[in-house]
């Protein structure tokens, strides 16, 4: 929403520049410095300000310049990708994008992603925030435990139980399946939305609760239809936080989902697809791929963004 | 009200419990279980062999090469965490000065946020994929920009030169993850009172003091979960080294890290018990950190 600030900033830089920094000279648009007991301050603000600029939009150039050099390579033949990598493309080719959605099943990558991340994503805030606001709201015996166990979890490195679990679910039958899958994503996911719902449902007063109850509805009632809508804030950034985990996971897959071919997820699928291609020296299509999988996240992320960003950061800062 | 109150908490509970028990409890406490046998995990045969996989552990110079990648991952952390820092204190102390304020954010710091979380809403395999083409010696992205610059002369193997791959590897994770902190950082800066940055540039103190007099202070707290939280992360370092790395794990191991060790040991070479040792033991480098952190970063909170 600020990027109509963005350019608004660029006259300044040349003013700034030559401006003469003499102390007392009040500049056209900031006013007359109440606080500021010299110039020092202001002229120390007018270089700080073109250094900051400077450094932050390095900074930026550096996290950008990749990504476009992924997409720009997506629109090129081969041999211009080897020959001329940061030269625009001649023309904009997108037989590489037909290649890689079709022939090299990122459709099917991507739809499978789909299947799976709906599921444990549903289920993951379903049992969750059960779980959370039992564990907020009512006392019983072993409620703490209950709670420390589940949080707990967030703290352990998975890899390490990841032999171990890969033997559960092939006796269980679950091994290279989607509802397999799906439990285990929703299985690590209950411990940060455990914690981090559970903190929301006891801020939430009592007294609407109470109400409802004294109205005749039952517990299980009060739950899906009074409490659920007051915590949707709360279900909002979790749910962010658990979409872009569970879409973006790449080492549970690896291990758990090794069976067909054309049961990979998308991140598992795209780095096979970096294998095949790499053999076939198909590099456009490689790059489309990895572009077709990078667009969509990344578009929903700037509409979003300001749920992202908190949905993200929410676990560092409790 | 309390009527069918335990039946609606068991009823609520069991479901949630289960599932965490199946997947997350139970092979947590076989892992350690299975790090003393010989177990192979292709056959359902095998002996409790005491101390054994310890006893190799310690005599196995790729898992100490490992232990060092690791540890040279740990500092990672702190440049992550020193550009989060610099970069949110610009983005909210660095701008030119408006009326009635003493300190002001630079302008469009939003789009700078924005930007910069970029990588971490990507999958990591993507990321790994994006910079394994970039760091290719033939036709990536760096050495032709080297190139056209003029450095013909300088053309690093990146990669695949043991001196260097483990660093490349830990370069992208810099990049990955410095935006992150820098929402994060900067969430914590913008809730600091302005009246501090104003009474402190009154009393004559520059933005560098005032940086480490009021910002840093304040901020403790999220520092050192940014600290713990970006260390655990950089321990684990699997996908990165899975993808990117030749091999995989690096030219001559050059960028085996514990995590990727574990994975071959366990579903390429048939030696699951062993590779639950190494689990064990990533779990203890895990928790020495921590409290490596945690005891370094004691400090009283400052409320505000």
């Amino acid at each position: 929403m600020t990027a109509q600030a963005e350019p608004s900033d660029l006259p300044d830089l040349p003013e700034v520049a030559t401006a003469d920094p003499a102390p007392g000279l009040p500049s056209q648009r900031g006013g007359p410095a109440i606080d500021s007991p010299s110039g020092r301050l202001g002229s120390e603000g007018r270089v700080l300000n073109v250094f900051s600029h400077g450094v932050l939009a390095l900074w930026g150039l550096m996290v950008t310049l990749p990504l476009l050099w992924a997409v720009m390579s997506a629109f090129k033949t081969d041999k211009e990708i080897f020959t001329s990598p940061w030269a625009l493309p001649t023309s904009l080719h997108f037989d590489a994008w037909g290649r890689a959605w079709s022939q090299a099943h990122m459709s099917q990558y991507f739809l499978n992603s789909v299947i799976v991340v709906a599921g444990s994503l549903f289920g993951t805030m379903l049992l969750g925030s059960m779980a959370a606001y039992v564990l907020a709201r009512f006392e019983f015996p072993g409620n703490r435990f209950v709670y420390f166990l589940f949080v707990g979890g967030m703290s352990f490195p998975i890899i390490l139980a990841l032999v171990p679990l890969f033997f559960v679910m092939k006796n269980m039958q679950l091994l290279n399946t989607f509802p397999g899958l799906i439990l285990v994503y929703i299985a690590y996911s209950l411990p940060f939305t455990i914690f981090f719902l559970s903190g929301f449902f006891k801020t939430l007063p009592s007294s609407v609760a109470e109400a409802a109850m004294i109205d005749g509805a039952s517990h299980t009632r009060t739950f899906f239809q009074v409490m659920l809508p007051m915590a949707k804030p709360g279900l909002i950034s979790v749910g962010i936080f658990n979409f872009l985990g569970q879409w973006n996971q790449y080492l549970l897959p690896t291990v758990l989902n090794v069976g067909d071919e054309d049961k990979k997820l998308l991140p598992q699928g795209l780095v096979a697809l970096a294998v095949s291609q790499g053999y076939k020296g198909d590099w456009s299509g490689l790059f489309a791929g990895l572009v077709i999988a990078m667009l969509p996240v990344l578009a929903a992320y700037i509409v979003f963004q300001r749920q992202v960003q908190a949905g993200l950061t929410a676990g560092a800062l409790k | 009200m309390q009527h069918g109150k335990y039946r609606f908490i068991v009823g609520f509970l069991a479901l949630p419990l289960a599932i965490y028990g199946v997947f997350v409890i139970s092979p947590f406490i076989q892992a350690i279980y299975y790090s003393f046998t010989d177990w192979t995990g292709l056959s359902p045969d095998f002996k409790m062999v005491g101390f054994q996989n310890y006893q190799r552990l310690w005599d196995d110079e790729v898992f100490w090469k490992s232990v060092g990648h690791n540890v040279l991952l740990l500092v990672l952390p702190l440049v992550t965490l020193g550009l989060g820092l610099f970069f949110a204190f610009m983005l909210n102390v660095g701008g030119r000065r408006r009326k009635n304020a003493a300190i002001a954010g630079v302008r469009g710091s939003s789009v700078y946020k924005v930007v910069y979380f970029f990588p971490q809403v990507l999958s990591i395999a993507i990321v790994a994929l994006l910079f394994q083409f970039a760091y290719n010696p033939n036709s990536g992205a760096l050495n032709s920009f080297l190139k056209a610059i003029g450095l013909d002369s300088v053309q690093p193997d990146w990669l695949g030169d043991p001196q260097l791959a483990l660093w490349c590897v830990m370069a992208v994770m810099v990049w990955c993850n410095v935006g992150f902190y820098v929402v994060l950082f900067s969430a914590g800066m913008s809730s600091i009172p302005k009246d501090f940055y104003e009474a402190a540039l009154l009393d004559g103190a520059n933005r560098v003091q005032t940086f480490f007099r009021i910002t840093l202070p304040l901020l403790w707290d999220t520092v050192q979960t940014g600290w713990v939280y970006m260390g655990i992360m950089a321990l684990d370092a699997f996908a990165v080294i899975q993808i990117m790395t030749v091999g995989p794990g690096g030219p001559d191991y050059s960028t085996e890290v514990l995590a990727y060790y574990l994975y071959t040991k366990a579903f390429r070479d048939g030696q699951a018990g062993y590779a639950t040792t190494l689990g064990v033991a990533l779990l203890i480098v895990t928790m020495i950190f921590a409290g490596i952190v945690m005891k370094l970063g004691r400090r009283e909170r400052l409320e505000y």
